[in-house]
C-alpha cells in the first residue's frame, strides 16, 4: 500500500513521465539538442560532399577534354620523294591532299631523306600526319574545312585511309605554332630543370635557416624580427618574386633570361619561406628530452642536432619541402615576368638555355586561337596534375620510410 | 620562510676530505623570479644525496645547476659557486661540455635516443673518443649494461631500438648510457617517478650498487625512496635549503618545523 503511494507521488511530481511510460531518463530538452547536432553534422558533411563534387567535376571534365589529345589523325597517301619535293615539299603529295596533310610533316621531308637516302626517287604509300583541321573534323569538333576538302576526306574515309593513331608527338615534341606538331616535352624538361635548380638552392638554404633559428639562435628581438619577416614572405604575391628575380638575377647579375637558372632561383626565393616554416615546425616537434639527453652526456649542440634531432625531424622536413616544390611547380606568374613564357620549340639541354615550364605552356596554349589547342591545354593540365600526384606520393613514401617509431 | 637559528646548515655533516661537490652562495633567477636563494651545500663522494621538497621548491633547478644544464635556458642568471673537485664549474676557463661529460644526468622521463640499444650506449663515448668502434665498443656496451643491470634482458636485442624497451628498461638504458661516458657523479632528476613499483625497486637497487663508484645526487618526490636509498637528504622549500643532514637524522629528528611537516605528510 505504501509502495503504491510513493510511486503515485513520483508520477505526480514529474508529470511528463506519465506520457512516456514512466521513463526515468526522459528529458524533453534532448529533442532540440539532438536535432541541432544532426543539423550541424549534415552541414559539415554537406560541405565535404560539395567540395568533393566540385573536384570530381573538375577532374572528369579535364580528363574528358584531354582525352582526344592522346590520339591524332593520320591519312594514308602516296608520297613521292624526288629532287623537286626536297625543294618544294608540298610537291611530294597530290595537289588535292595539300589541305589535308600537316605542314609540319611536309616540312620534315628533307630530313627524312637525309636519314634514309634510299627513299630518293621512290613513291611510297604511307601513314602521314594530318592537318589539325582534318583532325578536329575526325574528332567531331568544330573545323573550317572547305566542301572540296571534305569530299576528299570522305573518299579517304571510305577507303579506310584515314584513322586516329596514338599521338606520340604530344609527348616527344616541343611547342609548335602548328597544332598537330605541338607537344609538351620541352615544357616538361624546362619544368624539371627549373625544379632541380629550385631544390638545390631552396632545400639546403631553407633547412639550414630553420636549424639555425630553431636550434641555435637565442630568442631576442632580432630573431623575432626575422621570424615575422619569414612568415610574411610566405604570404607575398608570387608575381613580386618574379619582379625581384628580374631585377636581381637578370638585370644585376646578368643571368640569361628565360632560363631555368633564373626561373629556379626565383622559385627558390618563393619556396624558401615554406620550407623554413615547415622545417621549423618539424624541428619543434622533436621532443626536447632528446636534446636534454644529449646535453646530459656532454655532447655539443652540433652533435645533438646533426645525429639526434635532424634524423627525427627529417620526414617532416622532407614532406614540407616537397609540398613547397609542388607549389613552385605550379607557379606561373613570376616565371612570366622573367620571360619563361617564351615560345620554345626545342627542349633545353642546360639550365642556361631558354626554356618554358608546364604551367606557362598551358597558359600559352590556352590563349591560342586554333580549336586543336583546347585539348592540348587540357592534356597539359592532366600532365601537371599527374606530376604533382607523383610528387605527393613520394612525400608520403619518404615520410613513412624515415618515420621514427617511439 | 626565513631560515632561523634552528636551521641545520651543511656544516654539521661536513667531513671535508670526501666532499665531491660544494656549492656556496648559489643564487638563481629565472628572469625576475628568484628561484634559488643562497644555497650552501656539500655533497659527499660515493654517497647518495637525496633532494626532497614540495613541487616548485627549486630542488630540480639546484640539481641542474651542478652540471650547468640551466645554461640552456634563456633568461637564467646564476650567481655563486659550484665547486666540483676543487674547481668552480662556473669559472671562465671551464668548458661546459667537459663539465657535463664528467657529471652525468638521468632524467624523469626515460629518454633514450631513437636508435638501437647498442648505439644509445656507444654514441657519446665514441664522440668523446673514449673507445674505438669494434671490439672496444662491444666491451663497453656489455660492461655498461651489466652495471646498469640490463644486460641479461637486452643482450639478444642490442640492435633493436632502445625506444622499444619497457619504461623501466629504458630508464636503466639511460643509466647505462650515462655510465658509459665514465662520469664521476650522476645526477638523477626524479628517475623513478614515471615508473611502476617493480621498475622503481630495480632502479633503487641499482643506485645502491652504483654509489660504490659514483657520487649520486637524486631528486625525488617519494620520501620512502629517499629514506631507503639516500645517505644524506636535503629538504628544499621555496628556493631555500631548509635542512640538510644524514638521512636517518633528518627523517627521525627533523630540526626545522617545515621539514617536520613535509616528511610527516602535512603538505607537499
Amino acid at each position: 500500500m505504501s509502495n503504491k503511494t510513493i510511486s503515485n507521488r513520483s508520477i505526480n511530481d514529474q508529470g511528463e513521465s506519465i506520457k512516456n511510460g514512466s521513463n526515468p531518463f526522459y528529458d524533453p530538452s534532448l529533442v532540440g539538442r539532438h536535432r541541432s547536432a544532426w543539423l550541424f553534422r549534415w552541414f559539415t558533411k554537406g560541405s565535404i560532399i560539395l567540395t568533393l563534387s566540385f573536384l570530381c567535376f573538375f577532374l572528369f571534365d579535364m580528363a574528358r577534354t584531354a582525352y582526344p589529345a592522346l590520339m591524332q589523325t593520320y591519312v594514308k597517301i602516296d608520297v613521292s620523294y624526288n629532287e623537286k619535293s626536297v625543294k618544294f615539299t608540298s610537291k611530294a603529295i597530290d595537289k588535292k591532299y595539300r589541305k589535308i596533310v600537316s605542314r609540319s610533316w611536309l616540312r620534315d621531308i628533307p630530313k627524312q631523306l637525309e636519314n634514309q637516302p634510299a627513299l630518293m626517287g621512290s613513291t611510297v604509300q604511307q601513314w602521314v600526319l594530318a592537318d589539325d583541321q582534318v583532325d578536329q573534323h575526325k574528332k567531331g569538333h568544330h573545323h573550317n574545312l572547305k566542301t572540296k576538302t571534305l569530299r576528299t576526306i570522305d573518299e579517304l574515309e571510305k577507303q579506310g585511309r584515314i584513322e586516329l593513331q596514338w599521338n606520340g608527338i604530344f609527348f616527344t615534341h616541343g611547342d609548335s605554332k602548328i597544332p598537330e606538331n605541338a607537344g609538351i616535352f620541352s615544357a616538361v624538361v624546362g619544368s624539371v630543370l627549373t625544379l632541380v635548380v629550385t631544390m638545390f638552392v631552396a632545400f639546403p638554404l631553407g633547412v639550414m635557416t630553420a636549424v639555425y633559428l630553431e636550434e641555435f639562435a637565442r630568442d631576442n628581438w632580432l630573431t623575432r624580427l626575422i621570424e615575422i619577416n619569414i612568415n610574411n614572405l610566405a604570404a607575398i604575391p608570387s608575381i613580386l618574386f618574379g619582379l625581384l628575380g628580374l631585377a636581381v638575377f637578370i638585370n644585376l647579375f646578368g643571368m640569361p633570361r628565360s632560363s631555368p637558372l633564373v626561373g629556379g632561383l626565383t622559385l627558390a626565393l618563393m619556396t624558401l619561406p615554406i620550407i623554413i616554416v615547415s622545417s621549423r615546425a618539424a624541428l619543434r616537434s622533436v621532443p626536447d628530452s632528446i636534446r636534454q639527453a644529449g646535453y646530459g652526456l656532454g655532447l655539443t649542440r652540433v652533435q645533438i642536432v646533426q645525429d639526434h634531432v635532424l634524423p627525427v625531424a627529417f620526414p617532416g622536413i622532407l614532406t614540407g619541402s616537397i609540398i613547397g616544390l609542388a607549389q613552385a611547380m605550379g607557379e606561373t606568374a613570376p616565371l612570366i615576368i622573367i620571360g619563361m613564357i617564351a615560345f620554345i620549340p626545342d627542349a633545353p639541354t642546360s639550365i642556361v638555355e631558354s626554356a618554358t615550364v608546364l604551367p606557362a605552356q598551358i597558359f600559352t596554349w590556352a590563349g591560342m586561337p586554333e580549336r586543336a589547342y583546347v585539348e592540348k591545354t587540357a592534356a597539359g593540365i592532366v600532365v601537371i596534375l599527374l606530376i604533382l600526384f607523383v610528387l605527393n606520393a613520394i612525400a608520403i613514401y619518404f615520410r613513412k620510410k624515415y618515420e621514427v617509431k617511439w | 620562510m626565513k631560515s632561523n637559528g634552528k636551521t641545520n646548515m651543511p656544516g654539521n655533516v661536513t667531513n671535508s676530505t670526501d666532499v665531491k661537490i660544494k656549492t656556496s652562495g648559489l643564487n638563481l633567477w629565472y628572469g625576475n623570479n628568484h628561484a634559488l636563494h643562497d644555497i650552501n651545500m656539500e655533497i659527499h663522494k660515493n654517497k647518495i644525496t637525496a633532494l626532497i621538497g614540495p613541487s616548485g621548491c627549486g630542488k630540480s633547478t639546484f640539481l641542474r645547476c651542478i652540471n650547468r644544464m640551466n645554461d640552456l635556458f634563456d633568461h637564467v642568471r646564476i650567481e655563486g659557486q659550484v665547486v666540483v673537485d676543487g674547481k668552480n664549474v662556473y669559472d671562465q676557463d671551464i668548458d661546459v661540455v667537459a663539465v657535463r661529460k664528467r657529471i652525468g644526468m638521468v632524467f624523469q622521463q626515460p629518454n633514450p635516443f631513437p636508435k638501437s640499444v647498442y648505439d644509445n650506449v656507444t654514441y657519446a663515448p665514441l664522440k668523446h673518443s673514449l673507445v674505438k668502434k669494434g671490439s672496444e665498443s662491444d666491451e663497453l656496451v656489455e660492461s655498461a649494461l651489466i652495471k646498469a643491470g640490463l644486460w641479461n634482458e637486452v643482450k639478444d636485442k642490442l640492435h633493436s631500438p632502445g625506444t622499444a624497451l619497457s619504461g623501466g628498461q629504458q630508464q636503466r638504458l639511460c643509466i647505462a648510457r650515462a655510465i658509459a661516458v665514465k662520469p664521476d657523479a650522476i645526477l638523477m632528476d626524479e628517475p623513478t617517478s614515471a615508473l611502476d613499483p617493480i621498475s622503481t625497486e630495480k632502479i633503487e637497487a641499482l643506485m645502491l650498487e652504483l654509489k660504490k663508484d659514483y657520487t649520486i645526487v637524486t631528486v625525488t618526490h617519494n620520501m620512502q625512496q629517499a629514506h631507503r636509498t639516500a645517505d644524506y637528504t636535503a629538504y628544499f622549500h621555496l628556493g631555500k635549503l631548509i635542512e640538510y643532514n644524514e638521512t636517518e637524522a633528518l627523517f627521525n629528528n627533523p630540526v626545522h618545523e617545515l621539514t617536520d611537516s613535509y616528511i610527516s605528510g602535512r603538505f607537499g
